[in-house]
């Protein structure tokens, strides 16, 4: 099924860091050459980054392969009440697959807008950027479209004396006019569809935290660092439906796509000493045994005593909606051990084994919709049939086909599009460092 | 590189013996729930000194509809009247009475409101506090959900009573439509944080679902099979209190009565 396809895919933009523009000053320029010789450089290989700026080859396919990964993980997650969730990283440490896959994708937005910023300015880097939540948008109510249709399914067939208190929650059924209203609102976001609201309102404000980005980095961060601050501090988060607030707050989780915005241009090599550093490895490492044994006492509670009672005090709770600091330092823990033993010219990258994952990953927006919508249909099926651990197990195994086979059908209609087009320099487009969702 | 191969060697072990705890469960008895699902290391030192004091132990339960049957013959089916049977069982020569507030429709904040009230009237040793479904339903958040509950162990605890907390039903036919995973781990941190035990009848509702004794997907007007789970859960949440106001020698598992 897989033969030959062109691998690596053709590039669409020129692979070379282009020219100085005149909006961006000549020590920005230098800093951003940098910074592309320097996510090239592996910690193995290290070539002096001033002397000769290694031009990067093609798309850092790790970045690919990470986001595939995660989309396999979050819909390992979503598959309810599933034997395989236990695989996923969220069972052995803080952090879960949210956190690559906002990473990820606020690194690939400024590799391709900010590109895009500098060569054909702000506007239009700008409206490329609201083109893109518009497109999430519309997939979000596409899926919400669908949610609809199965949950209006399992509801007509669902009664049960043991679950009375939980058929509430089908009340929402009731009032479609309120519902629908506020699901067009994103204030109403059913399980497991909170992401892409998330990545919206990232999308629709990152044209300026770009611009920003790409004139004063630090200053960005640190306005970005600020603002998750000032939203820990004073509880800021968005309204929900029918209360509460949302699940994922933008307001704190902006840090980590901003974060990963600023790495792309050139805070990744900024911290490369730091990261090159035994201390931050030995460090990196001693976190993630410490969270994993923190892990351990959840699932099995007479581990508890292992946890003393201060460290519980001030580690408890671990909150996701606001992206705990835990959290966070549990990420750029992984991500420091990845990028450490991970060199981007990594031969295994190019190797088969991995070329699913890495495709997943390059059509994350569709990949990601497609993963929501299997997860639903998995629950319809485990409804239907039977919802026991073989089940969950070939389900998941399903899915995961399914969304490979989907992705590998993406990216031949991509590359037939791009061969038939007659233009070989088409506008950067943001599948092409891997997507955006 | 050699580091990295290591690393991933360790999580998948860790991920296999996980697995394989989780997969190996016990032998399919009746109500058989593993041990590490029952048994914390929180003490009920209240509920200890009554029983054998005062040969009394004196329970409240407060809860949502989930602590609850509906039918004539609901109330007695329901799992506090079915803990109150199994503890009469296993506490012989112990007056043992269970007395169930219903509070359907209530958030955690608003159940909370009613527990001075409730202490004065009742005077319990032990609270089994169950909560977290409606406000999943809700959407409250997770944080305030939280604070309700810590806010509430709180007061209990001043007010003289043990506290042991109930979370949700597993219900596989919503799983994807209420979100109940945050709310859970909210209850499982105010436990942490106030040393009481947590009777996690998610994970031990969705145990004895894996391991086929009760088919939790099926869509029935019967009264037969939640009378069935909430005996269990009357039982499994008996062998919890017993363990945890050492009132007995630990079995691992729930001894069939």
């Amino acid at each position: 099924m897989l033969e030959n396809p062109p691998w690596p895919p053709q590039l669409r933009y020129p692979a070379a860091v282009s020219m100085p523009l005149p909006s961006v000053t000549l020590q920005e320029f230098i800093g951003y050459r940098r910074s592309m010789a320097s996510i090239v450089q592996s910690p193995m290989i290290q070539a002096p980054a001033a002397q000769a700026p290694v031009v990067p080859a093609g798309r850092d396919l790790r970045l690919d392969l990470f986001r595939g990964l995660a989309l396999w993980l979050i819909f390992l997650d979503h598959v309810p009440n599933n034997i395989l969730a236990w695989f996923t990283i969220r069972n052995y440490g803080f952090s879960d697959a949210t956190e690559i896959f906002i990473f990820i994708s606020g690194y690939t937005a400024a590799f391709v807008y900010g590109r895009s910023m500098q060569e054909r300015g702000f506007i239009v880097a700008g409206a490329r950027i609201l083109k893109r939540a518009w497109q999430l948008y519309v997939a979000h109510v596409f899926l919400f479209a669908i949610y609809i249709a199965e949950i209006a399914y399992v509801a007509s067939s669902f009664e049960n004396p043991l679950y009375v208190e939980e058929m509430n929650t089908l009340d929402f059924l009731k009032t479609p006019d309120v519902t629908i209203m506020q699901a067009l609102l994103l204030k109403f976001k059913p399980a497991n569809m909170d992401v892409l609201p998330l990545y919206i309102v990232l999308l629709m404000v990152f044209p300026l935290a770009l611009w920003l980005l790409l004139r004063r980095a630090s200053v960005a961060l640190a306005l970005s660092v600020a603002l998750y601050v000032l939203a820990w501090e004073f509880g800021w988060n968005f309204e929900a439906y029918p209360s509460g607030h949302w699940y994922f707050n933008p307001l704190a989780w902006q840090l980590l796509f901003v974060f990963g915005a600023w790495c792309a241009l050139g805070g990744a090599a900024r911290i490369a000493p730091a990261l090159r550093s035994p201390i931050t490895v030995w460090l990196a490492v001693a976190y993630l045994v410490c969270s994993f044994a923190v892990t351990m006492t959840w699932y099995f509670p007479r581990l508890g005593f292992l946890i003393p009672h201060w460290l519980g005090e001030w580690m408890y709770p671990i909150d996701k909606t606001n992206l705990d600091v835990l959290r966070f330092a549990h990420f750029l823990a992984l991500a420091a051990l990845t990028v450490r033993f991970i060199p981007r010219t990594w031969p295994v990258l190019q190797s088969r084994w991995l070329k699913p994952a890495i495709m997943c990953g390059q059509n994350s927006l569709e990949i990601f919709c497609l993963g929501v919508f299997l997860a639903f249909a998995a629950h319809f099926v485990m409804v239907e049939f039977y919802g026991g651990p073989a089940m969950q197990v070939v389900i998941s195994m399903a899915g995961i086909l399914i969304m490979i086979a989907t992705a590998w059908v993406i990216s031949w209609y991509k590359r037939m599009e791009g061969r038939g087009s007659g233009t070989p320099k088409r506008p950067p487009d943001a599948d092409l460092a891997g997507g955006e969702a | 590189m050699m580091n990295w191969t290591a690393v991933g060697r360790a999580v998948a072990t860790a991920a296999i013996v996980l697995c394989s705890a989780v997969v190996r469960g016990e032998p399919a008895e009746i109500c058989a729930v593993p041990g590490y699902l029952l048994f914390g290391d929180s003490k009920l030192d209240r509920a200890h000194a009554a029983v054998l004091k005062d040969h009394e132990l004196r329970i409240l339960t407060l809860g949502g509809t989930s602590s609850s049957l509906p039918g004539p013959d609901g109330p007695s089916s329901a799992y506090p009247s079915r803990l109150e049977a199994a503890l009469t069982r296993r506490l012989p020569g112990v007056k043992v009475t269970v007395t169930t507030v219903p509070m359907p429709r209530q958030t955690a904040a608003e159940m909370a409101k009613s527990i001075d009230k409730l202490l004065i009237d009742q005077k319990p040793s032990l609270v089994v506090w169950q909560t977290g479904t409606y406000d999943a339903v809700r959407g409250t958040d997770p944080e305030e959900f939280r604070a309700s509950v810590s806010g509430g162990v709180e007061r209990l605890q001043e007010g003289g009573a043990d506290v042991v907390l109930v979370n949700m039903q597993y219900s596989p036919r919503t799983e994807s439509i209420v979100a109940v995973g945050a709310y859970a781990d909210g209850i499982r941190w105010v436990s942490r944080e106030r040393e009481v035990p947590v009777f996690d009848r998610l994970a031990i509702m969705r145990h004895w679902y894996d391991q086929g004794q009760f088919d939790l997907y099926k869509a029935t007007k019967d009264m037969k099979l939640a009378k069935s789970v909430h005996d269990c859960l009357g039982r499994a949440l008996g062998a919890t209190i017993i363990d945890a106001a050492q009132l007995g020698a630990r079995h691992g598992t729930m001894p069939q009565q």
